[in-house]
């Protein structure tokens, strides 16, 4: 609960901070509109030539970009922000006044900064979700949306367990900030069904850079194509990288000097 | 000339040694222009193997040899000076710049050159290795791989002062990501990336070959891949000339006004 609360009142500062360059809200509204219309108009393009792709029809395809834009903002609303801001912070001492604070550092770290504006991409996707579900006109059923949500959450924590381990490599290696740019390039391979890629690839987009797990797998559930038994996987998976992105941030913090600060 | 070329030299061996220290960081950017074509190839093999195995005379081995080619072009032709002038005009950085006795594109030109010296090699392993596992088609014939010579240095001196004289849009606005994001949309479905120009309704098809989106990238991919008959090709290599000439007189005019505008901010 008193983590919810932090939680509100950093956001509250963010956006308050945010809120005085009302004109950028406008813009990222734009951008955001122009990047739907974009990989809407490719799915038109790639959709003139056949009827499925990989085993999805188009209006399952579209639901996929739906769940892409909603992950991919909300990675962008705070989880991005925050861990650049942690990057940062190690290499120019200032995470000393994150320690110095009478709560968890890990968690003060990951919510410390927040993009609000980015939020247009989570309504656009959760739009853009809703009409291909429209679409495809089948009822969707308790066990789906079940599904659905829980492989959502799943794929939220592995996502964040990923970037924290990336960004605790600054503790050792400083310089790290350019590492990110890996997983934003791997995640616009995420936009397509992931069943769709080579072996090699798959498997680098499923458990090296676990991008299948935030846009494949939940856009998958919703369609009613997942068992149990890869919910269940997920759901491990999920619980195995947060304890694990905990330990490398232990490790890192003792490997922290506190330089400069 | 002697000096010209002298500065060149020297301007060159320093900024290579700069950019041989952060290496790492230009190699992690690398991963983006190998996994986008990379992306379509696949989407476009999997069209085919759906679609009887042909999709506009594309089949599936023709993609592969149309995206890696397309891969190796755009690398080649790629500028990130959007983003830069952005910072520049911002910070002031630009004022070093002027007080030089030289007009400031000769030391982006040299960047540009200077870090894809270092990628290049990296990039030909990854399109030899995407040549391995995709098994591309080529229809490749000697005059039409002896014209994708000037073809490619056309392609990337238009690419280069097009986007230079975009980037000067940041003297008038502080939007340029916006300006970058309408740029990169025009250029991704305009020049061939997302699909080959052929795959376009034929209104499409037009305004690309109109404007000059298609001369910078698709033209040189299209030509190295044998898809054009002899008089295409001279058609396209005299549309990039034309281009050429078009945005050296748009961006002698654009910077003139938009130096005059700039106040150095903060420098």
């Amino acid at each position: 609960m008193r983590r919810l609360r932090l939680l509100l009142v950093y956001v509250r500062a963010s956006a308050l901070g945010e809120l005085a360059y009302r004109a950028n809200f406008f813009f990222q509204i734009l951008q955001s509109a122009v990047e739907l219309a974009t990989a809407v108009a490719a799915l038109s393009v790639v959709f003139a030539y056949t009827d499925t792709l990989g085993g999805w029809t188009p209006d399952e395809v579209l639901a996929l970009v739906g769940v892409f834009f909603l992950v991919g903002g909300a990675i962008r609303v705070v989880i991005e922000p925050s861990m650049e801001q942690l990057i940062e912070s190690v290499h120019d001492g200032t995470l000393d006044f994150t320690l110095t604070k009478p709560e968890d550092a890990q968690f003060l770290s990951s919510i410390q900064r927040a993009d609000i504006w980015k939020l247009t991409d989570v309504a656009l996707g959760a739009a853009v979700l809703a009409l291909a579900l429209v679409r495809m006109g089948t009822r969707i059923g308790a066990g789906q949306v079940l599904g659905f949500c829980g492989t959502l959450a799943a794929g939220g924590v592995i996502v964040y367990s990923f970037w924290l381990i990336l960004a605790t490599l600054a503790f050792w290696f400083v310089r790290v900030g350019n590492i990110l740019v890996v997983f934003q390039s791997m995640y616009e391979a995420g936009r397509w069904p992931v069943n769709i890629y080579p072996r090699w690839l798959r498997f680098g987009l499923t458990f090296i850079v676990p991008v299948a797990f935030a846009t494949t797998v939940p856009a998958r559930a919703l369609a009613g194509g997942l068992s149990p038994a890869a919910l269940a996987g997920a759901c491990a998976l999920a619980l195995v990288l947060l304890v694990l992105s905990r330990l490398f941030w232990r490790a890192g913090l003792r490997h922290y000097a506190g330089a400069s600060a | 000339m002697r000096d010209f070329a002298a500065i060149y030299l020297q301007q060159f061996r320093t900024t290579f040694a700069s950019f041989v220290q952060y290496r790492a960081s230009i190699l992690i950017w690398m991963i983006w222009h190998i996994l986008e074509p990379l992306v379509y190839l696949v989407v476009w093999s999997a069209v085919a193997a759906s679609g009887g195995g042909n999709v506009q005379g594309f089949t599936a081995r023709d993609f592969s040899a149309y995206f890696i080619v397309l891969m190796l072009v755009n690398h080649v032709t790629y500028t990130w000076i959007i983003y830069e002038y952005e910072y520049r005009v911002r910070h002031g950085s630009l004022s070093m710049a002027l007080l030089r006795p030289l007009h400031p594109i000769h030391a982006d030109v040299i960047d540009n050159v200077s870090s894809k010296l270092i990628t290049l090699p990296m990039m030909l392993l990854a399109a030899g290795t995407l040549g391995v596992m995709f098994r591309p088609a080529f229809h490749t014939t000697a005059p039409s791989a002896l014209l994708f010579l000037p073809a490619i240095v056309l392609a990337f001196s238009l690419r280069f002062i097009l986007e230079w004289t975009l980037a000067l849009a940041a003297f008038w606005t502080t939007r340029v990501s916006a300006v970058n994001q309408a740029y990169y949309v025009a250029a991704l479905f305009l020049s061939g990336q997302m699909a080959p120009l052929a795959l376009f309704p034929p209104a499409i098809r037009d305004t690309a070959a109109a404007l000059p989106f298609r001369w910078m990238i698709s033209f040189p991919v299209e030509l190295l891949l044998g898809r054009l008959s002899p008089a295409e090709a001279w058609e396209g290599l005299g549309a990039q000339a034309v281009w050429l000439v078009a945005a050296l007189v748009l961006m002698r005019a654009v910077w003139r006004s938009g130096v005059r505008r700039y106040s150095a901010v903060g420098a």
